[in-house]
């Protein structure tokens, strides 16, 4: 008996842990945006390469996350974007297996462009953590019973920005981590995964931000970095407790990431971090002020750095020194981050265009594929195949087989 | 060789009795577990009660949901957030495997007005999700429903019936079908939609009467706001307001004038009236003359930091600059008291020289929480 009860959780939990290629949160599980998938079609259109669709019962940016057999995804609805929605439907077939509604507590307001769920789910494998513009932070298990429910700007009423908020949560060992920076109430906190409780929180500029935090690189134990118009702050992901501070002006909109042991943030075009020799801010590698990354958050593939900018122009930099290498001019303009798979690039701009370039071949343009509708969200990518995301729908672009 | 079978006897078991003890079994335990959840509070207090309660609650059987919903009424927005998602699972669950729930439990609850709109509201989705005509037999009657969404599906559904008789050419129908969800609409969309169609049938209608924003102002400023001192700062408007006074303000003396705007959604722009001020404090005084005392709520749309008086008391106070400016941006609960009741709105504009940080602008209106407007005693209609 005892051997059972080893081996059934093991059974159960199995699919969300054996599988490498889920897509855990904005922009991947490792946040680099990279798949390893070589497989996605690289031409579709409504009728050709297209899975599924499913229809949203509200609007809203967030990108969809993959855990196992399902996609999950967020977003609002009603007349002040009051209600909230998260959803699960079915890998294989498109079919909602669950749907969950909430009723924001916090503020609503927001540019009409966008809506109260700009910002990405994330999962630890286990359960989903939904945050909205509203800053109501839902907690469900996969199977979309309810871990907990938060609205820090319930407990935090001046805590709001009225054009809209798209910082999205991190999972870190048991730990939802969010950014919730405005100018009113503004923090990074760090809540309790299995109780909803606060373990953290520290101050943060009041200034409006968009960015979501991620992980410092080179660090024994997890480090969350938070970046605003001031710059960043970096604060162990267990305890809150700050490690260091890095003064620069940055963007709001691009989030940080890490890639090859060094930290890229949008300050003064790109900057490259390297961790501190000691326990300090990290070091500057190099800046490149000629590389705008506008609204998208770059993507690294070995030693080369894309950047494309909100007029859509796609720029690919060195990695080693900023050195801008080539640049190709793409139609529309950019909300989502690109994400890459293989050797292509995957570049969505707001009217539904994919543009799939070749980063082998100086960014040849491989297609350009469109789908009607606005176009904000990231882009996922798991077991080869494509989940885009408008305003209204989500879909799945996979090779027919 | 017998040893595998009790073993999964023995589990089997383990699993019904668990079963069996963690699914609610009556009226009292299920209103204790939604106690429970009412007792959630800020920073996570409550939670671990209130999760072990979920877990429970959401097994409840689908014959259960009419014990649970009253769970709603009085609930805070957190605790009524733990019962929802208890109510969806166990509706999602009885609806896919029978395909139906308790209809008239539903319907009772959307019948009784008392009852919390989210509650009500929840219950009618259930219904139209299963019974879609069932929408054609409530609708008619919920166009003055306190709940707002299902007030909101109504005047859609007027507004359906207005354009296929202005399809047919009866246009006085059309208008009086129109004017109907006119009077019933709350939701900006709707009546900015309405005004359009009225508007086309050559109709005018008066916004801020139907909205109530005070479109009487008494203006003063610039004072100084350098550096964003002006937030904190107390100018002598906030001591007290005397119409006649002139008093020392950023640069020069300056006074105050009165000012009427013909702006159909009350909006000031003190770029107009006052001159272009960076960095600088203007306040607006209006009066408002209420027949009895009432509780009303007073809603600020404002791009700029500003703070709300009633009668001397601070109702709002909002350091924010630039994040858009919205219908009922900011809300405040006041109370009117009978006669002459003194507004003061003081609206400060900061030194950002980007384009679009360059407005300085305020609306405000008198309503109730429903949004219907509170008119003053002056005005045609008012209370």
């Amino acid at each position: 008996m005892i051997s059972l009860l080893r081996v059934v959780p093991l059974v159960v939990i199995m699919p969300s842990i054996c599988c490498g290629t889920d897509w855990l949160r904005f922009r991947g599980s490792e946040n680099d945006a990279r798949s390893s998938s070589s497989s996605l079609p690289t031409h579709w259109d409504a009728e050709t390469n297209v899975a599924w669709k499913a229809e949203l019962p509200g609007r809203g940016p967030s990108s969809p996350i993959v855990v196992g057999d399902h996609v999950y995804v967020t977003c609002s609805s009603g007349a002040s974007d009051e209600r909230l929605h998260v959803l699960c439907f079915a890998v294989d077939t498109g079919e909602e297996v669950w749907h969950r509604q909430f009723w924001a507590t916090g503020r609503t307001f927001g540019h009409p462009t966008t809506a109260n769920a700009p910002p990405t789910p994330a999962s630890d494998g286990e359960r989903i953590v939904a945050f909205f513009s509203s800053n109501d932070l839902v907690c469900l298990d996969l199977q979309g019973n309810l871990g907990w429910y938060r609205g820090l700007a319930h407990d935090w009423p001046k805590a709001g920005n009225d054009v809209g908020m798209s910082s999205s949560p991190i999972i870190v060992d048991n730990v939802a981590i969010v950014q919730v920076q405005n100018q009113g109430d503004s923090f990074g906190a760090g809540i309790d995964l299995q109780d909803g409780t606060t373990r953290w929180r520290v101050p943060l500029a009041r200034t409006a931000s968009w960015s979501s935090p991620t992980l410092a690189p080179g660090e024994v134990r997890p480090v969350v970095i938070f970046q605003s118009v001031e710059g960043l702050l970096a604060c162990n992901a267990a305890t809150g407790a700050e490690r260091w501070r890095y003064e620069a002006s940055c963007e709001s909109i691009t989030s940080p990431f890490s890639s090859g042991g060094r930290l890229y943030i949008a300050s003064d075009g790109m900057t490259a971090l390297t961790p501190s020799q000691g326990n300090g801010s990290p070091d500057v590698a190099w800046g490149a002020n000629q590389l705008n990354p506008g609204a998208a958050t770059p993507v690294v593939a070995d030693d080369r750095l894309f950047v494309v900018n909100r007029a859509g122009v796609l720029t690919c930099a060195s990695t080693a020194e900023g050195k801008i290498l080539w640049r190709k001019r793409l139609s529309g303009s950019f909300w989502a981050s690109p994400v890459l798979a293989g050797q292509h690039l995957f570049l969505v701009n707001d009217s539904g265009t994919t543009h799939v370039v070749d980063i082998t071949a100086e960014g040849t343009v491989v297609s350009e594929n469109q789908l009607d509708g606005r176009f904000q969200a990231t882009p996922a990518v798991a077991d080869d195949a494509l989940y885009l995301r408008s305003e209204h729908a989500l879909w799945k672009i996979a090779s027919q087989r | 060789m017998f040893r595998p079978f009790i073993c999964w006897f023995q589990i089997a078991w383990a699993c019904v009795v668990l079963g069996l003890l963690t699914q609610p079994c009556c009226a009292d335990n299920v209103s204790s577990l939604v106690d429970q959840l009412r007792s959630v509070d800020v920073n996570g207090g409550g939670h671990t009660q209130a999760i072990s309660a979920w877990q429970t609650l959401a097994q409840s059987d689908a014959d259960q949901l009419g014990d649970i919903l009253p769970g709603l009424d009085g609930a805070g927005p957190l605790a009524a957030n733990w019962i929802r998602a208890a109510m969806d699972t166990i509706a999602e669950r009885e609806w896919k495997r029978s395909g139906t729930l308790p209809l008239v439990t539903l319907e009772a609850h959307i019948e009784d007005r008392s009852r919390d709109p989210r509650g009500r509201r929840w219950a009618y989705e259930w219904l139209v999700r299963l019974q879609p005509d069932a929408a054609d037999r409530w609708l008619p009657n919920l166009l003055d429903d306190p709940s707002l969404e299902l007030r909101r599906d109504a005047v859609a559904r007027v507004l359906v019936t207005a354009r296929e008789l202005e399809g047919e050419g009866k246009k006085a129908g059309a208008i009086s079908a129109f004017n109907r969800a006119f009077r019933a609409a709350r939701d900006l969309d709707q009546v900015q939609l309405i005004v359009d169609e009225l508007k086309a049938l050559d109709v005018e209608v008066d916004l801020p009467k139907h909205f109530g924003f005070l479109v009487d102002w008494y203006l003063i400023g610039p004072f100084d706001s350098t550096g964003g001192v002006g937030f904190d700062a107390t100018y002598p408007p906030e001591e007290s307001v005397e119409l006649g006074a002139k008093l020392p303000g950023k640069s020069d003396d300056v006074s105050w004038s009165a000012h009427v705007t013909d702006d159909s959604f009350g909006a000031i722009d003190l770029n107009t009236k006052l001159g272009k001020h960076k960095g600088s404090v203007a306040y607006a005084y209006t009066e408002f003359i209420a027949s009895e005392p009432r509780d009303v709520q007073l809603r600020l749309g404002c791009i700029n930091a500003n703070k709300v008086w009633l009668n001397g008391e601070l109702l709002t106070a909002n350091d924010v600059y630039h994040a858009g400016m919205e219908l009922d941006q900011y809300r405040a609960k006041a109370q009117l008291r009978a006669g002459s009741n003194a507004i003061l709105v003081k609206v400060c504009q900061n030194e950002q020289t980007e384009s679009w940080a360059q407005r300085w602008s305020f609306q405000l209106r008198v309503c109730d929480a429903q949004g219907t407007a509170v008119l003053p005693v002056t005005a045609p209609g008012g209370n």
